[in-house]
């Protein structure tokens, strides 16, 4: 029992962790992007028609991956080419992604989809307590993992990470000294889609394997307040993640034992639990002004 | 090849005016592309969209009922945009609204007088500005981001919406369905010329609310107020403007508008609460807003485009059998136009090929 | 060290004809400027004549409309930073171009070539940094350091670079005097190394005193070459200006009238991260009088202005008086209400909205004190009163512009600064605060505003003087005040001051209260 919810709190957090770790690079860049409850449901629809149509689940995830990016893409040639305001835009990508979605989507609800297989690592998985948990995952659980980490390192001891956080600390600092600002927040951005996608695809694939129109409900935008959760740090968006993947677990139990609370009720707790977190990190003024990167969100046109 | 942004002098008049309607064609350029992908002729497709609903009298009332909640929101947040505050859940204060509007006629149903519905009103207005003072507080006193409280307060509106009308709310002689009492005729909002279709008060409201807002930003020192924060906050702080009230004064007009949109909604096109009361004008009303270059009067017209794409959407599905869905890629692809044309305002664009010489100039210096 | 005449070494860089065009300003137009092995060669002309656009197309930044570059006798075409410092050529900035949220190594590894190990970065700058005599951290987080140290930084990761010219953009405008002349040994230490430098600066003295040849920019056009050590400070700035230039005259000697501003003890938490705290400040300004308070950026001057005007209120109502009123919880229009006038540094963003038009801008800071005036009932405003109200200002402070009631943006930045001064002094106010009144603004403009500062004075009124510029300070001041790590000196009567004394003030060589404030209190 007690093995199985932690193992259920690790599927409800993965795509939020893999969805936050993606926008926490976009933001480190100093872009802002909105919209990823739109990329997310754009990789959730997408991998499941591609894992029906062919039975292969990776190459949903592979689709899914993709649609994400091309999906960003849309986001940063407007506000990295366009210099729009990258919160209207933001909000605009998710408002098209959760029209596209629903459109390209509608033929599939009430299919049943293709559920991805999980990995069981032999010996470790049959561990008690913990054994399932860290070895007997679906595939993407070790992917959500390793991304992490992969994040972590490569924003604080390579190269490419350094310039990265440079650009968004300041972008002017960065283009006078031959940094091509532009170039590298257009891959961020692409990478956060990405990311976007594949957290879709866990979705659909992994999480609960069907499709229908809501089935982000928002976890795109709790993704982007782990971000400002986590302060901008990839394994304390780890932390926050199980955080929200605990409190989203709870409450599906707390319905099941039926302990009197409307479900309704218990259903906004993670949204309610997001607001309070949100509080409780933006109360430290300090803190926050320090970690923030100083140019997110602000428009760069370099001059020639 | 490349683009190039080049600032502008001076913002430009001509594209200010221009840059909605630009996005509308791109957007009907786009759309009969998606048609044709879709497999539909596009002529006949746009033609039910947008053509079809305005042939009828009653149904120039049902754009007037779509438009009614669009533009009572967006009025509202283009005083929240303009200001820099960035609320984003007006469908959650319409809910608020809705629900706190309609406690007199599904609690006190009894209760019958001329009093109910303007009381049902200012409660709505109260409802949808209470909940958008919580974003507005945790912004102020918390500095927490209001996007995401904004945002996440939508989705425990419409679960708490969901629990009322199954739950307490439920009308006991409804067979179980989801859904209040309806509404007794005293808390009915009526229409406004009822011998030729059911457009209600709500659209008057809509159209007030739009002038007085107008005037508001174009005339007074508060409408001044708004756009010195929202453009640069430190020049604002140095006229002696608070940041803080700003944010309360945005999130209270924006919510209560919503709130208003919500109970009309209800009182007047509904006539009781049911589990979902809107087909997203409190994001649509985002879209609306931008459309409408964050002036009220233009978004009264913007109001009614949308509203358009809201009743040919339902045109278009009965007559050709396009899914409803399309309506909001629709709306989506529209906002993504706005926001690219907008560019042209502040800047002209470029495009530069390989060599500095093929220099290309796209627009005129205007 | 080279003996051989400037003339007969080898050019390092030849310019020829360099144009830059932006819109339908000729911001370089058919520029020369040739360089040679050795040399410090000084960039001279004032505020918007071009300098800046040169350099940053010699350094890659911007890309040339026109014109030539050749680097050791061969063409070349520096198309971004990264070609630049390939060739060998340097940059520190101005403004700089630093992080502030990454540490001392982290920017310099920026700008290395790619192939620079990481780890190695922080103890390759310790040592280049010790052997030029700039001591630095590396691990320290530059938001945490002073601007002179800053300045280091940049030096630094410009010499690891290994350049063959160094470009520096007015560095001495950070720095105290002292500074200043540590920075001139560095320098006369790298062209005894065979480095060439590009000097900007618009300070003649220390051109003349270093300099071995200069170029002179008026409005885009090279206007003569000349050898400084030939010219006086007055004919180089004839060259310049292109007139004889006017100093601001003080026609009378102050009266020193009653106190109309007063500071009594104020202190302040730092607001930010990185900015500085008040430490206990005291400071008198009397009617008749203009005090400057000098001091290097950073050092709380802007936490300064922003306590006396109320755009950040004090702990106690009797910290700030003004004409004799505690106003120390008193928001920024009620002190205006007082009297008092404001011009804050930054003029685009703070003393003016960008994107609005003058008329516009005019309301920013009247609204309340010209309330009867400007604004009917239900809050309508009367139009024509701000318009006609802003062509008053406009002509009287002879504002130059392209359109009648332009936005703000559109201006340049001495007009601009011109109206927002006209602004405050068309309500005649009894207490006038300004912070870096001339900064980045044409020398005709900034005659004209150090003039009216000083009538302002001497019509009864008390003037305060936020600057980093010095000669502004000495030309105009009756006494100085000096501000260092969040303290504020005792007031100096200009007769006593030297820029000696001065200058070690700024280097927090006598930390100190204005002792006689506590007097008044």
């Amino acid at each position: 029992m007690f093995e199985g919810i932690l193992l259920t709190i690790a599927t409800a957090a993965t795509p939020l962790l893999i969805a936050a770790v993606g926008e926490l690079v976009v933001e480190r860049s100093g872009v802002l992007n909105l919209g990823v409850e739109g990329m997310m449901v754009m990789g959730a629809v997408t991998g499941f028609g591609v894992a029906l149509a062919t039975g292969s689940p990776w190459l949903g995830v592979l689709a899914a991956i993709m649609v994400g990016a091309l999906f960003s893409l849309l986001f940063g040639f407007l506000t990295l080419t366009l210099v729009t305001n990258q919160v209207a835009t933001g909000l605009a990508l998710t408002l098209l992604g959760l029209g596209l979605a629903g459109m390209m989507g509608e033929s599939f609800v009430g299919l049943p989809g293709v559920k991805m297989d999980y990995v069981y690592i032999p010996g470790l998985s049959d561990l008690p307590m913990v054994g399932r948990l860290f070895f007997g995952q679906d595939p993407l659980f070790y992917v959500s993992i390793v991304l992490t980490g992969g994040v972590a390192y490569f924003l604080f001891k390579t190269r490419a990470g350094l310039t990265l956080r440079s650009i968004g600390d300041n972008h002017t600092s960065a283009h006078a000294l031959g940094i091509k600002v532009i170039a590298i927040r257009y891959m961020a951005v692409m990478f956060g889609g990405a990311c976007a996608g594949l957290a879709g695809a866990y979705l659909s694939l992994v999480y609960t394997p069907q499709w229908n129109e809501n089935m982000t409900a928002g976890r795109g935008w709790i993704a982007l307040a782990l971000v400002v959760f986590a302060s901008w740090r990839p394994w304390r968006v780890l932390a926050g993640a199980y955080l929200f993947g605990a409190v989203s677990i709870g409450q599906l139990h707390a319905q099941a034992l039926g302990i009197g609370v409307p479900s309704q009720l218990l259903s906004s707790l993670p949204y309610l639990a997001t607001v309070v977190v949100l509080v409780l990190i933006s109360r430290n003024r300090r803190l926050t002004m320090v970690n923030t990167p100083a140019s997110l969100g602000r428009p760069f046109v370099p001059d020639r | 090849m490349r683009i190039e942004l080049i600032k502008r002098p001076e913002r430009s008049a001509l594209f200010a005016a221009l840059s909605p309607f630009i996005a509308l064609g791109l957007t009907l350029v786009a759309g009969a592309i998606m048609f044709s992908l879709l497999g539909k002729s596009p002529v006949e497709a746009l033609y039910y969209y947008f053509i079809d609903p305005l042939r009828e009298v009653w149904s120039l009332h049902e754009l007037a009922i779509k438009a009614a909640p669009l533009i009572l929101i967006a009025v509202g947040l283009s005083i929240c945009y303009l200001s820099n505050n960035w609320n984003i859940g007006a469908e959650g204060q319409f809910v608020v609204g809705a629900i706190v509007g309609s406690i007199l006629p599904v609690m006190f149903p009894d209760f019958q007088s001329w009093i109910v519905l303007p009381l049902m009103l200012l409660m709505g207005i109260a409802g949808g500005a209470a909940y958008a003072a919580i974003p507005a507080y945790l912004k102020v006193r918390f500095n927490t981001n209001e996007i995401l409280t904004s945002l996440m307060l939508v989705y425990v509106a419409q679960l708490f919406l969901d629990w009322m009308v199954r739950g307490p709310w439920r009308n006991p002689a409804g067979m179980n369905f989801p859904e209040t009492r309806t509404f007794s005729a005293a808390a009915t909002l009526p229409e406004v010329w009822s011998a030729s279709g059911r457009a209600n008060w709500g659209f008057v409201f809509a159209i007030v609310a739009a002038i007085a807002l107008w005037f508001m930003l174009s005339r007074t020192l508060k409408g001044f107020e708004v756009q010195v924060l929202g453009q640069s906050p430190r020049a604002g702080r140095f006229a002696g403007f608070s940041q803080s009230r700003m944010v309360f004064f945005a999130f209270l007009v924006s919510g209560g508008l919503a709130g208003l949109a919500g109970i009309s909604e209800v009182s007047g096109a509904i006539g009781q609460l049911r589990p979902t009361i809107s087909p997203g004008y409190g994001f649509a009303a985002i879209i609306v807003a931008f459309l409408g270059r964050l002036n009220p009067l233009g978004i009264i017209a913007a109001g009614l485009v949308l509203a358009l794409s809201y009743l040919g959407g339902e045109a278009a599905q009965i007559s050709i059998g396009v899914s409803d869905k399309v309506v909001r890629a629709f709306q989506g692809m529209l906002l993504f136009f706005v926001l690219a044309c907008d560019t042209l305002i502040l800047y002209r664009i470029r495009f530069v090929g390989t060599s500095a010489a093929k220099t290309v100039e796209a627009t005129q210096n205007v | 060290m080279d003996t051989t005449p400037l003339a007969d070494r080898p050019n390092l860089l030849e310019v020829r004809g360099l144009t830059k065009v932006f819109g339908t300003l000729t911001a370089c137009d058919r520029v020369d400027l040739t360089i040679a092995k050795g040399e410090i060669h000084a960039l001279l002309g004032e505020n918007g004549a071009g300098k800046s656009t040169l350099v940053k197309m010699l350094f890659g930044s911007l890309e040339p409309n026109g014109g030539e570059i050749r680097w050791n006798g061969q063409p070349v075409r520096i198309t971004s930073p990264g070609v630049a410092k390939k060739l060998g050529i340097g940059m520190v900035f101005q403004h700089f171009s630093l992080f502030e949220a990454l540490t001392a190594a982290e920017n310099i590894a920026l700008s290395l070539a790619d192939d620079t190990a990481i780890g190695t970065i922080a103890a390759k700058a310790r040592a280049l940094s010790y052997s030029y005599g700039l001591p630095l951290d590396p691990d320290s987080l530059v938001g945490d350091l002073s601007v002179g140290e800053r300045q280091r930084i940049e030096i630094i990761r410009c010499l690891l670079q290994t350049p063959e010219l160094i470009i520096l953009d007015e560095p001495t405008s950070v720095l105290t005097p002292q500074e200043a002349d540590k920075l001139f040994e560095t320098l006369e230490r790298l062209r005894s190394e065979g480095k060439s430098i590009l000097y900007i600066s618009h300070r003649l003295e220390e051109v003349k005193r270093m300099c071995d040849r200069a170029t002179v920019l008026r409005h885009g056009k090279v206007v003569g070459h000349c050898d400084p050590r030939q010219e006086t400070p007055a004919s180089l700035a004839r060259m310049m200006v292109g007139t004889d230039v006017k100093n601001a005259e003080r026609t009378t000697a102050a009266v020193r009238g009653e106190e109309l501003l007063g500071i009594r003890g104020m202190s302040r938490k730092p607001a930010g991260p990185f900015s500085m705290p008040l430490r206990d400040i005291w400071l008198s300004v009397a009617g008749g009088e203009v005090i400057g308070i000098a001091g290097v950026a950073g050092n709380g001057q802007g936490e300064l202005f922003e306590a006396i005007s109320g755009e950040a209120l004090q702990e106690s109502a009797d910290a700030i008086q003004i004409r004799g009123k505690a106003a120390g919880k008193l928001g920024i229009s009620q002190r205006r209400l007082l009297g008092a006038a404001f011009v804050p540094e930054e003029r685009l963003g703070h003393g003016a909205a960008p994107r609005m038009r003058l008329s516009d801008n005019l309301l920013l800071s009247r609204h309340k004190t010209d309330g009867k005036a400007f604004v009917g009932t239900a809050g309508v405003i009367k139009t024509s009163a701000i318009q006609q109200a802003s062509q008053r200002i406009i002509a009287e402070m002879d504002v130059r512009k392209s359109a009648p009631d332009p936005e703000a943006a559109a201006l340049s930045g001495g007009n601009l600064q011109k109206f927002i001064i006209g602004r405050e002094l068309d309500r005649n106010p009894s207490v006038m605060v300004v912070n870096q009144p001339t900064w980045g603004v044409d020398a005709g403009a900034a005659a004209r505003i150090r003039q009216a500062l000083i009538e302002l004075a001497r019509s009864g009124s008390a003037v305060l003087v936020i600057s980093q510029d010095l000669d502004e300070l000495f030309e105009i001041s009756d006494s100085i005040a000096v501000m260092h790590n969040g303290e504020l000196s005792k007031p100096i009567p200009i007769a006593e001051a030297t820029l000696e004394r001065i200058g070690l003030l700024m280097g927090g060589a006598e930390p100190g209260h204005a002792e006689h404030g506590k007097e008044v209190a």
